[in-house]
């Protein structure tokens, strides 16, 4: 213990064995995982999104959305998640293998997002964003007022102009609306984009919990 | 003498050995004056704003409109920024700072080696502050990256690593150029620590950011680097403290001290195996969370361990704990780090972290070890090592026992308020027939209390920095006076001559 090299590697070989055991090993166990079809000839899932979404994907990112939802559903028969309708089936590694970073998260003061895209409306939604007490009151979701902009209607309304509840003091004044940015338009995309409506060989929709063809595919995109 | 031996002869940090030893030490203080001074009065600033920062988000989990009716909805204060922000602050403005302020001083002590001032620790010190201003900055505009403990861009790690790497090797070379002797364990803990950090720093950057791993092996790298940053670095640097400050303030030896080496080489054994014990029923291999669970479980050993060493001796001198300002803080730190290991351990069970994952209840846990166990520790050890590197009592007793109430109280609320409430929103979580919008209604009076709680922390260590400033303000008007006077005494011998 007195000798300097010595303990160098000691140390060295504690941290370095850890390691090994849990990142080096699965990395090899499965970080190779490829996307794959239930059925031969079928889509291969996860697919990757694209476009719109990709960005919004950044804008989840840098507003630190994932300080509050998680991303990870826990299988059935593990806590609540299945049975508050967050997805018809717990997540699996391989739903993660195009999504670089990850965002597992790891507090929910608001729910679970990894299936939000199936179960949301667009309007609702950029309600939702602009103030939640508007849609949820009590809810500790901050404002993100600073996602959209007040103009004056022009001769043909904005599509997405919010429709605020009558008599709410948010309302613009006449003659102008509340439309939401482009960042604004991206997040909703990208929401709109997580969903976990696919069976993978791995991962089937737990029993008594809907099943893939009618309510997986039925939500319309934006 | 050729250039490389001169270079070797200005970095050998032994103290002239003819000196006694009383004079050897203060030489040793001496050495590491201002480097500490600036190491813990930047520490410090940065504590205060991660702390105003964690309490802002705390009022937005209760008031969501906060700071927007005065501010229009200020962008860089929404809670998802202010929480990394904040988070970023404590651990690598306030932590960081503490460590190497308080373990360079207690390694050059115990290795009987002084740091040889060459400049190089303000320069380093200045460019590790720089760069986390400008980690913190980034994270505040919204350019940071998505991994809990390493959301600065990677673009400052080459600058974080480089100013560490010209800090940390002061206490290598300490330790290699040490006196003939015993190894004291709070050497060992902070060799440990100092080499431990930048391999973990490294490894966690180009997993997470420079090559990102695929898929959820990423989340792996995440929580393995945030599990030893926080076990590997700034776990031993508060153990190397309570292990040097509570004999040496007691004026009597640990007890059961040969214990001492099994609690080192178990925590190094089993700390690093216990990352993926956030992970649990996440979308990562079975195995993996169960090797965690187990080595969280076997940490329990160095814990028991340390609560030996800790508790039985301060017992033993429990009216003079009580006495010192230092040990308060120091024996605080030890209750703390036993309680919140066993905390750590249970919520590792998967029984119990199916309650206590995603909630406060984890918050919780995350303050209990960061601000109760670390932060008070090195509380305990700035307070004793402050006035022996300035050579000058602390101005205010009153201050001092301001902070400590103030800090304990407000810990200790903010504590019941995340337990409490964390553990009923997994309850209410658990339970589909709660809706959503209840339990977070739910948890209301909770989050209230954890601001007050709070706000006594943040009380408590302004009466630190209030104390720090003028403490240290004094010294440098001191010295800068003395420099003066030498000067003006130069330029009259060169007249007079």
């Amino acid at each position: 213990m007195k000798n300097l090299p010595l303990m160098f590697c000691g140390l060295f070989f504690a941290l370095a064995t850890s390691w090994c055991g849990l990142i080096l090993s699965a990395n090899i166990q499965y970080g190779a995982l490829q996307p794959v079809a239930i059925e031969q000839g079928d889509t291969v899932y996860p697919q990757p999104i694209a476009g719109v979404a990709q960005q919004g994907r950044q804008v989840y990112i840098d507003l630190g959305c994932i300080y509050c939802h998680t991303q990870q559903v826990r299988p059935a028969g593990v806590g609540g998640d299945l049975a508050r309708g967050w997805a018809k089936r717990g997540t699996v590694p391989r739903d993660y293998i195009l999504q670089s970073p990850v965002l597992l998260g790891s507090s929910r003061m608001g729910p679970d997002l990894a299936d939000i895209g199936d179960r949301m409306d667009t309007h609702t939604n950029y309600l939702h964003l602009y103030d939640a007490q508007l849609v949820a009151p009590g809810s500790t979701q901050p404002p993100y007022r600073f996602l959209f902009t007040t103009q004056k209607i022009g001769d043909t309304p904005t599509p997405h102009a919010l429709k605020f509840p009558e008599g709410s003091t948010e309302a613009p004044p006449a003659g102008y609306e509340v439309v939401p940015t482009d960042r604004a338009i991206a997040l909703v995309a990208y929401l709109h984009s997580l969903k976990i409506d696919y069976e993978l060989p791995e991962a089937t929709f737990a029993p008594g919990v809907g099943n893939a063809t009618t309510s997986g595919n039925a939500t319309a995109h934006p | 003498m050729s250039p490389f031996a001169s270079l070797v002869a200005s970095v050998d940090p032994r103290p002239d050995t003819r000196l006694p030893e009383r004079a050897r030490l203060s030489q040793i203080d001496a050495s590491l004056r201002w480097p500490v001074v600036l190491f813990v009065v930047s520490g410090a600033g940065w504590l205060m704003l991660g702390t105003v920062l964690g309490l802002v988000a705390a009022v937005k989990l209760v008031w969501p409109d906060f700071p927007g009716i005065f501010f229009n909805n200020l962008e860089v204060l929404t809670y998802g920024r202010i929480v990394p922000a904040g988070l970023n602050a404590l651990v690598y403005g306030w932590g960081n700072n503490a460590v190497f302020a308080v373990g360079l001083w207690i390694m050059a002590r115990l290795c009987g080696t002084k740091v040889k001032d060459l400049g190089m620790l303000y320069v380093a010190g200045g460019v590790w502050n720089t760069g986390v201003l400008w980690g913190v900055g980034s994270i505040l505009v919204g350019v940071g990256t998505p991994v809990e403990w390493l959301e600065m861009p990677a673009g400052v790690a080459p600058v974080l690593a480089a100013s560490y790497a010209l800090i940390a090797v002061w206490a290598i070379l300490c330790f290699r150029y040490r006196q003939e002797g015993p190894v004291y364990v709070s050497q060992w803990y902070l060799l440990g620590a100092f080499l431990w950090f930048p391999w973990v720093y490294l490894m966690g950057e180009l997993m997470v950011a420079w090559a990102p791993a695929r898929g959820t092996v990423q989340a792996l790298a995440g929580w393995w680097y945030a599990q030893n940053a926080f076990g590997l670095w700034f776990t031993p640097a508060a153990l190397a403290a309570i292990y040097y400050c509570l004999p040496k303030v007691l004026g009597r030896p640990i007890r059961h001290y040969y214990l001492s080496a099994l609690g080192f080489v178990a925590l190094a054994m089993f700390t690093p195996w216990t990352g993926a014990r956030h992970l649990i029923y996440g979308p990562v291999p079975v195995w993996i969370q169960t090797v965690s669970i187990a080595a969280s479980m076997a940490l329990m050993l160095p814990v028991v361990v340390t609560a030996l060493n800790f508790h039985t001796t301060a017992w033993a001198g429990a009216r003079d704990v009580w006495r010192s300002p230092t040990l308060r803080f120091i024996v605080f730190g030890a209750l703390s780090y036993t309680v919140a290991s066993t905390v750590g351990a249970v919520t590792a069970l998967r029984s119990v972290s199916v309650t206590t994952e995603f909630t406060q209840f984890m918050t919780g846990y995350g303050a209990h070890g960061f601000y109760a166990f670390f932060t008070m520790a090195m509380f305990g050890a700035i307070y004793f090592m402050m006035p022996r590197v300035l050579e000058r009592e602390w101005p205010s007793a009153i201050l001092i026992h301001a902070h400590f109430w103030a800090t304990g109280l407000g810990i200790g609320m903010v504590l019941v308020a995340l337990y409490l409430g964390g553990w009923s929103q997994g309850v209410a979580m658990n339970d589909a027939s709660v809706p959503f919008l209840a339990l977070v209604k739910a948890m209301l009076p909770m989050n209230v209390l954890a601001i007050v709680g709070g706000l006594l922390v943040l009380l408590g260590q302004a009466a630190f920095m209030l104390n720090l400033l003028a403490l240290a303000g004094v010294a440098a008007a001191m010295e800068l006076l003395s420099l003066l006077a030498k000067a003006s005494g130069v330029a009259l011998g060169e007249e007079g001559a």
